[in-house]
C-alpha cells in the first residue's frame, strides 16, 4: 500500500506540472498587453520599459514561467490588479466559501443519490426504476444556472421564504452556523446538488443492477444467506466504484459552482473568478484557476487511493 | 481457371533446402512495476527456438499451454517484434532481403478463436478478400469466391454474410480461407482446430489434408491435442518453456518419447484402452514461472531423473544415436553431461 | 471447376448488416424518435427562422417592455427592451445550437483522430498523447471552459475554441480506451498477417470497429456542451449583446426577475428541453448501437 502511494504520488507531479503550465499560458492567450491594465494612459515608452522589466515581462516565457513557479512554491501568487491585494489572499477566503457551498451540496446529494439508485437497482425495469431513471436524466439535463433562477423565482419572489443572495444578512461578512446564514445556503446548495444526485443514482443503479445479477449473489442465496447479508455483500462490492464517483463528483461541484455563485451572489472562488474576468484581472484569475485545478487533482488522488484502500481487485503493490 | 493456379510456383531456393529456417529464435516480455514503471522483470516467452521444415512438410508443435508455442507462431510471421534470432524463407532471411510484407505473403496464419479473428464488421467475403488486396493480387473478390467454395462455403449463401452468422466450423473454414487467399507457401495454424467440436474436427482436419494436397502447403500445426497433431504432422516439437526439448519424427516419437517431459505429456493423453490407463499423474504441479525459470534443464523441477547436473548445466538438442533425426535435449543421452544415468539409452 | 459467381444467390434471409439494424431499432424506439423530432424541430426553425414571418428579433420598444405571456401579437411577451420573446427565442437557436454542438462535432474529430493513433501505435506515442490529455482532465470541465473563455475573452470563436478544447480530452481518452481494447483482438492479428500498413489496418479494420462507442460517447458529451456554451454566455464570456442567445437572454432578464418571473425563466426552458433531448437521444442511439459504457 506504501509504494502504490508512493507511484500514485509520483504521478501526480508531471500533472500538476502541466496544471501550472496551462495555467501560467492562460496568461500568455489572454488579448492584449498585460501592462495596459496597470499603466497610466500617458505613459511613456520608458516608463512602459521599465514597468515592463520590473514585472519580469521582457524575459523569454520559460524565465518568466520559472519566476512565476519559483514564487508560487513560497506562497506568492502575485497581487490582484483590481484591489492590489494578495492573489493568495483573496483566492483563499473565497475558496473556503465554494468549499463550505460544495460540502453542503455533497451532503444533500449522496445520500439521495445512492438511495435513489439502489431502490431503481433492486426494483429494476419497475415503475420504481422507471422514475428514478427519469428523474436522473433530468437531473443531468438540467442547466442548474437557470434551475438557480427557478428556484429563486419560486422560494425568494413568490413564497418569500430564503433570501436570493450573498452568504449572510447583510452581502458577505463571517460566516456562522446559525439560521440566519444558513437560510442564504439552503437555495444554492440544492440547486447545486441536482446534478450529482443525477449522477451518482446512475451510477449506484448500473452497480447494484450488475452486482445483483451476478453469479455470486445466487451463491449467497442458494447458501442460505439472508437478504440482508447478501445485501451487505452487494454494498461491499459496489462501494469503491461508487465512492470514486462520488469523490470525483466533489471536484465537479468545486469547480462547476462557478455559475451557481454567479446566480446567488455566493462570496465563492466562482463569484472572485467572474469578477477577475470582469475587470481582466489576470494574475487573479490565474490564481484562483490554479488553485481549483490543484484542488481537483489532490481530490482525484484522494479518490485512487481510497478506492485501492477498499478495492481488493486493484493492485497495490 | 482452377483453384491451383492461384499458388504461384516460386522456388529460388530449390527443393533441397528447408523452406522456413528459425535458429536462436527469442522473445522476452517485459514485465513493468515498480514506482517509475521500468521494467523489473522479464517473461521467457521464446528462448532460443531453432527448427526447419522442408518443403511440404507438417510440422506439429505441442506442449503445455504458456509454453510458448503461440508466441513462436506470432514470431514466425512478424506479428510480434522478434528480440533475436533468425528467419529464413526460402533462403533469403527476414529483415535483410526478405521484408515482412513479402514474408507475410509467403507464410499466412490461422488462429484459434474463430470468431475473434475475423472482423465483426465485415462480410465474409471482405474478409477473405482483405489480404488478396493488400497485396495487390489480381480480382480479389473472385479469388475470395472460389476459395470460399473450395473450403465447402457456397459463395452465393455466404459471401454477404457476416460472422456471427455463422458457426464455429463455418468460420474457421473462412479463416481458412482468408489465410489461402494470399497464396501463401507456409501456413501456420495456432490451435486452429482446438476449439471445434470433435465431429467439426474432423472435417476440418480432412479440410487441411486435402488443401496441403492440392495446394502443396507446408504446414506449422500448433496444437496440445497429441492426437490430431499425430494424424496430420510429419514431425512433431515438443517445447517447454520456451524452449524445444524434442523433435522428432512422428512415429519414432510415438514409439519412444525420449525426453522425460515428452512422455510425461504422452502418457496424460487419453487412452481409450482400458489396460492402458496412467494410475498417477503424469506432472506434478504447474509449470514454473516462466518469469524465472530453473536453472540448467528448465524442466528439472518436476522430472523424475534429474540429477545435479541438470540444475547446473543446460543440455543441448541433439540426435539420438540409434536415429538422428530423432533429437532430444537431455542430458541423459548424453553421455557426457555427467548425470549418473546417462548413456544407458534412455529412460528407465 | 464451376465458378460459384455463376450459380443464382438465393440466401435463406437477407443478412442485416450493422447500421441496418441501428436503424431499423431507431425506428422502433418512440421516445428517441420524438426526441429526434424535437431537435430537429428546433435545428430546422433556427435554420429557416428568418422565413417564418416573425417580428424583428432585434428591434425593441421604449413602451411594450416585459410584456407578460399572451400579450397580443406578442405571444410569448416582451424582454427587457421590448423585443418579441418567441422571434428571439427562435432565433435564439441559432447560436445556443451552434455554440453548443460544433464543439463536440470538432472535439469528435480532433479527440477521435488522436485516441485512435494513440491507442493503436500505443508506446511513445501514446504516452505522449495521453499524459497531455491527463493533465487537461485535471480541470473540471466547467472550470476549463470559464478559464480559457475567461482569459480569451467573449466571442462566438473564442466560446467554440474553448468548448472545443475542454471536449478533446475526454472523446480522446474514449478513443484511446476503445482503440487498444480493439487493437488486442485477434482479428487486428490476421490483418495485420496479411502485410497491409498500420494505415490500412486502422482504416478498414479499426475505425468501423471504434466508431460507434465513440459517436455514442460524443453524442452524450452534446447536452453538456450546450448548457455549457449557453452557460458562458450567461456568465457574459460568450455571446455578446444584442445577438439573441438562450444564455444571454437568461443572463439580461435576471433584472426582470421581479417584474414578471416566468418570462425571465423562459430562455431557460429552451436550453433544458434541448438538453433533455440531447441526452435522451444519446441514450437510445447508445441502446440502439449496442454499445455498452
Amino acid at each position: 500500500m506504501l509504494s502504490y502511494l508512493i507511484r500514485r504520488l509520483i504521478l501526480v507531479l508531471p500533472v500538476a506540472f502541466g496544471v501550472s503550465v496551462i495555467c501560467f499560458l492562460l496568461v500568455q492567450i489572454a488579448p492584449g498587453d498585460p501592462l495596459t491594465a496597470i499603466m497610466p494612459i500617458d505613459a511613456t515608452a520608458e516608463e512602459q520599459a521599465a514597468m515592463r522589466a520590473a514585472y519580469g515581462l521582457d524575459k523569454p516565457l520559460p524565465i518568466q514561467y520559472a519566476v512565476w513557479i519559483g514564487n508560487l512554491v513560497q506562497g506568492d501568487m502575485g497581487k490582484s490588479i483590481a484591489s492590489g491585494r494578495p492573489v493568495a489572499t483573496e483566492v483563499f477566503g473565497a475558496v473556503k466559501n465554494s468549499l463550505l457551498l460544495a460540502a453542503s451540496a455533497a451532503v444533500i446529494a449522496f445520500p439521495i443519490g445512492v438511495f435513489l439508485g439502489f431502490l431503481a437497482g433492486y426494483f429494476q425495469e419497475s415503475w420504481v426504476d422507471r422514475c428514478v431513471t427519469a428523474l436522473s436524466i433530468t437531473g443531468v439535463s438540467v442547466p442548474n444556472y437557470w434551475l438557480g433562477i427557478v428556484l429563486v423565482i419560486i422560494f425568494s419572489v413568490n413564497l418569500g421564504w430564503l433570501p436570493s443572495m450573498g452568504a449572510g444578512p447583510g452581502g458577505s461578512g463571517a460566516w456562522e452556523w446559525d439560521w440566519l446564514h444558513v437560510r442564504h445556503l439552503v437555495l444554492p446548495a440544492v440547486t447545486l446538488a441536482v446534478v450529482p444526485i443525477g449522477i451518482v443514482s446512475r451510477t449506484v443503479r448500473a452497480l447494484s443492477g450488475d452486482i445483483l445479477t451476478q453469479d455470486f449473489v445466487q451463491a449467497l442465496y442458494a447458501k442460505g444467506m439472508s437478504r440482508v447479508d447478501v445485501l451487505r455483500h452487494v454494498a461491499r462490492n459496489a462501494a469503491a466504484t461508487a465512492l470514486s464517483v462520488m469523490g470525483l463528483q466533489l471536484g465537479y461541484l468545486l469547480g462547476g459552482s462557478i455559475l451557481i455563485e454567479t446566480v446567488f451572489n455566493w462570496p465563492g472562488s466562482g463569484f472572485l473568478l467572474s469578477n477577475a474576468i470582469f475587470q481582466r484581472d489576470l494574475p487573479l484569475l490565474q490564481g484562483t484557476i490554479l488553485v481549483l485545478a490543484l484542488f481537483f487533482v489532490a481530490m482525484n488522488l484522494i479518490v485512487d487511493v481510497v478506492q485501492a484502500a477498499i478495492d481488493p481487485r486493484i493492485q497495490r503493490t | 481457371m482452377s483453384v491451383t493456379d492461384v499458388i504461384p510456383a516460386a522456388d529460388p531456393g530449390g527443393p533441397a533446402q528447408p523452406l522456413i529456417t528459425v535458429s536462436g529464435l527469442r522473445k522476452y516480455f517485459p514485465v513493468r512495476g515498480g514506482i517509475l514503471g521500468r521494467t523489473q522483470a522479464q517473461v521467457q516467452a521464446v528462448d532460443g527456438v531453432s527448427f526447419a521444415v522442408a518443403e511440404g512438410e507438417t510440422l506439429g508443435i505441442v506442449g503445455e499451454s504458456g509454453c510458448g508455442k503461440s508466441t513462436t507462431a506470432k514470431l514466425l510471421i512478424g506479428l510480434t517484434e522478434r528480440d533475436a534470432g533468425e528467419i529464413v524463407f526460402d533462403g533469403e532471411a527476414l529483415g535483410e532481403r526478405l521484408s515482412l510484407k513479402d514474408l507475410r505473403r509467403g507464410v499466412q496464419m490461422v488462429f484459434q478463436d474463430s470468431y475473434a479473428t475475423l472482423n465483426p464488421r465485415m462480410t465474409i467475403e471482405a474478409s477473405v478478400a482483405f489480404g488478396a488486396h493488400v497485396q495487390g493480387l489480381d480480382d480479389p473478390e473472385g479469388r475470395a469466391r472460389r476459395l470460399m467454395d473450395r473450403v465447402g462455403l457456397d459463395p452465393a449463401r455466404f459471401a454477404h454474410r457476416y460472422p456471427h452468422e455463422l458457426s464455429g466450423g463455418q468460420r474457421q473454414r473462412v479463416n481458412i480461407a482468408r489465410a489461402l487467399a494470399m497464396s501463401p507457401r507456409v501456413v501456420v495454424l495456432d490451435e486452429a482446430v482446438s476449439a471445434l467440436d470433435k465431429s467439426v474436427e474432423a472435417q476440418v482436419l480432412n479440410l487441411l489434408s486435402d488443401l496441403r494436397a492440392e495446394f502443396g502447403l507446408t504446414y506449422i500445426f500448433i496444437s496440445h491435442d497429441l492426437n490430431v497433431v499425430r494424424y496430420i504432422s510429419d514431425r512433431i516439437l515438443v517445447m517447454y518453456l520456451g524452449e524445444v526439448v524434442e523433435i522428432a519424427p512422428v512415429d519414432s516419437i510415438w514409439e519412444e518419447q525420449a525426453h522425460p517431459y515428452t512422455r510425461s505429456l504422452f502418457s496424460a493423453m487419453p487412452s481409450m484402452d482400458p489396460d492402458n490407463r496412467t494410475e498417477k499423474p503424469p506432472l506434478a504441479g504447474d509449470p514454473p514461472n516462466p518469469i524465472n525459470p530453473p536453472s540448467g534443464c528448465r524442466f528439472h523441477t518436476r522430472c523424475r531423473f534429474a540429477s545435479a547436473v541438470c540444475k547446473a548445466a543446460v543440455p543441448k538438442l541433439a540426435g539420438l544415436d540409434r536415429n538422428a533425426a530423432h533429437m532430444v535435449a537431455c542430458h541423459l543421452y548424453d553421455p557426457a553431461s555427467g548425470h549418473p544415468d546417462a548413456g544407458q539409452g534412455g529412460l528407465a | 471447376m464451376a465458378l460459384a459467381e455463376t450459380s443464382p444467390v438465393a440466401p435463406v434471409q437477407k443478412p442485416q448488416g450493422y447500421w441496418a439494424g441501428v436503424g431499423a431499432r431507431l425506428v422502433r424506439d418512440p421516445l428517441t424518435m420524438i426526441c429526434l423530432g424535437v431537435v430537429l424541430l428546433l435545428i430546422l426553425s433556427a435554420v429557416f427562422a428568418p422565413y417564418l414571418g416573425l417580428p424583428d428579433p432585434y428591434k425593441g420598444s421604449m413602451i411594450a417592455r416585459l410584456k407578460p405571456l399572451g400579450t397580443p401579437g406578442h405571444i410569448l411577451g416582451t424582454d427587457e427592451q421590448g423585443r418579441d420573446m418567441f422571434a428571439r427565442l427562435i432565433y435564439g437557436g441559432r447560436l445556443t445550437l451552434f455554440i453548443g454542438l460544433s464543439p463536440v462535432v470538432l472535439a469528435f474529430f480532433i479527440g477521435g483522430v488522436l485516441g485512435i493513433v494513440a491507442g493503436y501505435v500505443g508506446g511513445f506515442v501514446n504516452t505522449v498523447i495521453m499524459r497531455t490529455v491527463d493533465v487537461f482532465f485535471a480541470f473540471p470541465s466547467v472550470l476549463l471552459a470559464i478559464a480559457i473563455s475567461g482569459a480569451l475573452g467573449a466571442g462566438i470563436v473564442n466560446s467554440l475554441v474553448s468548448l472545443t478544447i475542454v471536449f478533446i480530452p475526454p472523446i480522446a481518452r474514449v478513443a484511446e480506451a476503445v482503440t487498444s481494447g480493439v487493437r488486442a483482438l485477434d482479428y487486428i492479428d490476421a490483418a495485420r498477417a496479411t502485410g497491409a500498413s498500420a494505415l490500412t489496418v486502422i482504416r478498414v479494420h479499426v475505425i468501423g470497429n471504434v466508431l460507434s462507442p465513440i459517436f455514442v460517447y460524443a453524442t452524450s458529451l452534446t447536452s453538456v456542451c450546450m448548457i455549457l456554451a449557453a452557460g458562458l454566455s450567461f456568465l457574459g464570456i460568450g455571446v455578446r449583446p444584442p445577438e439573441p442567445e438562450w444564455g444571454l437572454m437568461l443572463n439580461t432578464l435576471r433584472s426582470a426577475i421581479y417584474v414578471n418571473p416566468w418570462l425571465s425563466a423562459l430562455p431557460g426552458v429552451m436550453i433544458f428541453v434541448t438538453s433533455l433531448c440531447l441526452n435522451l437521444l444519446s441514450d437510445g442511439l447508445r441502446s440502439a448501437m449496442n454499445v455498452r459504457d
